[in-house]
């Protein structure tokens, strides 16, 4: 569909570079500066090694996530309004039916999906949609978990403050998950990386 | 609420240099040692230098603390929960070992200072005298875990009102006998489940769980609920604590 106009809109629109990379230094700070927190009181039978933690220590963990907490915040506010508005969620990102992921899903697992650089295929919907979910859900048990009593309507939601915190533990495995999919396949595809730092047109169908 | 920026702890211990104190600075050492080796571009950034990015965390501290403040409804109550869910064993914390814990001096007062009317200081016994209240509520660490525990004592904004304290004072600050030290804004001091508590699970409070009165606030982190008091001061100068001073979150509201 649309073929005349996929040849004349950008790839990525500037405003998704723009909060793409605001949110990637995000969250990659949160990663880290989390772990310093985790790694205070280890829910799990392991640690972070302290020297890859943001901080080192507990209060500076503290420090730095509920600094970036509010990058964050902002970014994914206006990425979510942006989203939404400009029909990037509903044309992108909006999930296909399951006959067509299990099509994409089984040429992705055999590395014959066709990457087309500005359309989104069923895999990506689903990932790029998983990753929002998580990322939003991140962001609420965190809420849940720094305010249980102010936001105790809140943590309620997520079944009270220690499995809040789990749930919090959990939705950044899911996203160190997206993030090794994502960054291998970025991998394989680097001009990906081109179209999301410079202007780039989206391909047209092969 | 408004609050003087803190002072960034220099290296050298701002008290008398206590055993502990001296652990203290020496993990610190170590920690600053461990993130120098890995990530080099990010050194200065763990509270205890004079770095920018470093006075932009102590900043970002305080305007989350205003944040903080703002959140902060003075009515809405913790949850409480039933007498089956204590935790047992509860667990012990402080900022030393379990066998390092304080006995109650000989002669123990309460003392009271600052901006009140009656300076008078305290005997358990005239605690006991004034009206108690009881509590099961959620003890959250700022290390993450939690666990539920059962107090009563004297409720704070009694006491507070009992000696004629300034109850438009910003802080209300905790100083203890075993060398902790904490504060308070007086909104969450005056807050119903604020209490001076004198029992752990019906008994009056041993040592180990903060004799002979402890502060028991539902509504910050466990840190500021101190143990071993020695004295309460109401304040409008910014009075920091024990862990506060070396970049724990002053607010630490939940």
């Amino acid at each position: 569909m649309d073929q005349v106009q996929a040849l004349r809109r950008s790839a990525h629109p500037l405003p998704i570079r723009i909060m793409h990379w605001i949110g990637a230094t995000a969250i990659i700070c949160m990663f880290l500066s989390g772990w310093a927190i985790y790694n205070a009181s280890p829910s799990l039978p392991f640690t972070f090694p302290p020297g890859l933690t943001l901080g080192g220590w507990l209060a500076a963990g503290i420090a730095w996530h509920i600094s970036m907490m509010w990058v964050l915040f902002a970014d994914g506010l206006a990425y979510l309004a942006y989203g939404t508005i400009s029909g990037h969620f509903w044309r992108d990102l909006r999930p296909s039916g399951p006959r067509a992921l299990v099509r994409d899903l089984g040429d992705a697992l055999r590395f014959r999906l066709p990457h087309r650089i500005g359309h989104y295929n069923a895999v990506q919907r689903l990932l790029y949609t998983g990753v929002i979910l998580c990322i939003c859900v991140a962001v609420l048990t965190g809420l849940s978990i720094w305010k249980p009593v102010q936001l105790g309507w809140l943590a309620g939601l997520f079944g009270g403050y220690p499995l809040a915190r789990h749930i919090h533990l959990a939705m950044m495995f899911c996203i160190i998950a997206f993030l090794a999919v994502h960054l291998l396949l970025v991998a394989i595809y680097p001009r990906t990386l081109v179209s999301m730092v410079a202007s780039t047109k989206a391909e047209v169908d092969r | 609420m408004i609050r003087r920026r803190r002072h960034v702890p220099p290296s050298v211990g701002p008290v008398e240099i206590s055993p502990e104190v001296a652990k203290l600075s020496r993990r610190r050492l170590l920690r600053n040692g461990a993130s120098l080796g890995s990530l080099a571009l990010l050194t200065g950034c763990d509270l205890s230098t004079h770095s920018g990015i470093d006075a932009a965390l102590w900043a970002m501290l305080g305007f989350n603390d205003h944040v903080q403040a703002a959140l902060f409804n003075p009515q809405r109550l913790a949850e409480t929960y039933p007498a089956s869910a204590i935790t047992r064993p509860f667990r012990f914390n402080a900022y030393y070992p379990i066998w390092e814990v304080r006995m109650v001096p000989e002669n123990w007062r309460l003392a009271v200072t600052g901006l009140v009317a009656d300076k008078s200081p305290w005997t358990v016994d005239r605690l006991r005298g004034l009206p108690q209240q009881a509590q099961i509520t959620r003890h959250i660490c700022i290390e993450g875990w939690s666990q539920i525990g059962q107090w009563s004592g004297v409720p704070l904004h009694l006491f507070l009102r009992r000696v004629g304290a300034d109850l438009r004072a910003r802080y209300v600050a905790f100083t203890c006998f075993d060398g902790y030290s904490t504060s308070i804004d007086m909104a969450s001091a005056l807050h119903p489940q604020t209490i001076l508590a004198l029992d752990f699970e019906q008994q009056p409070l041993s040592p180990e769980w903060g004799a002979p009165v402890r502060l028991r606030i539902p509504v910050k982190l466990g840190f500021k609920s101190a143990k071993n008091l020695e004295s309460i001061a109401v304040t409008n100068t910014y009075p920091g604590g024990f862990w506060e001073n070396q970049g724990y979150d002053w607010f630490s509201g939940v």
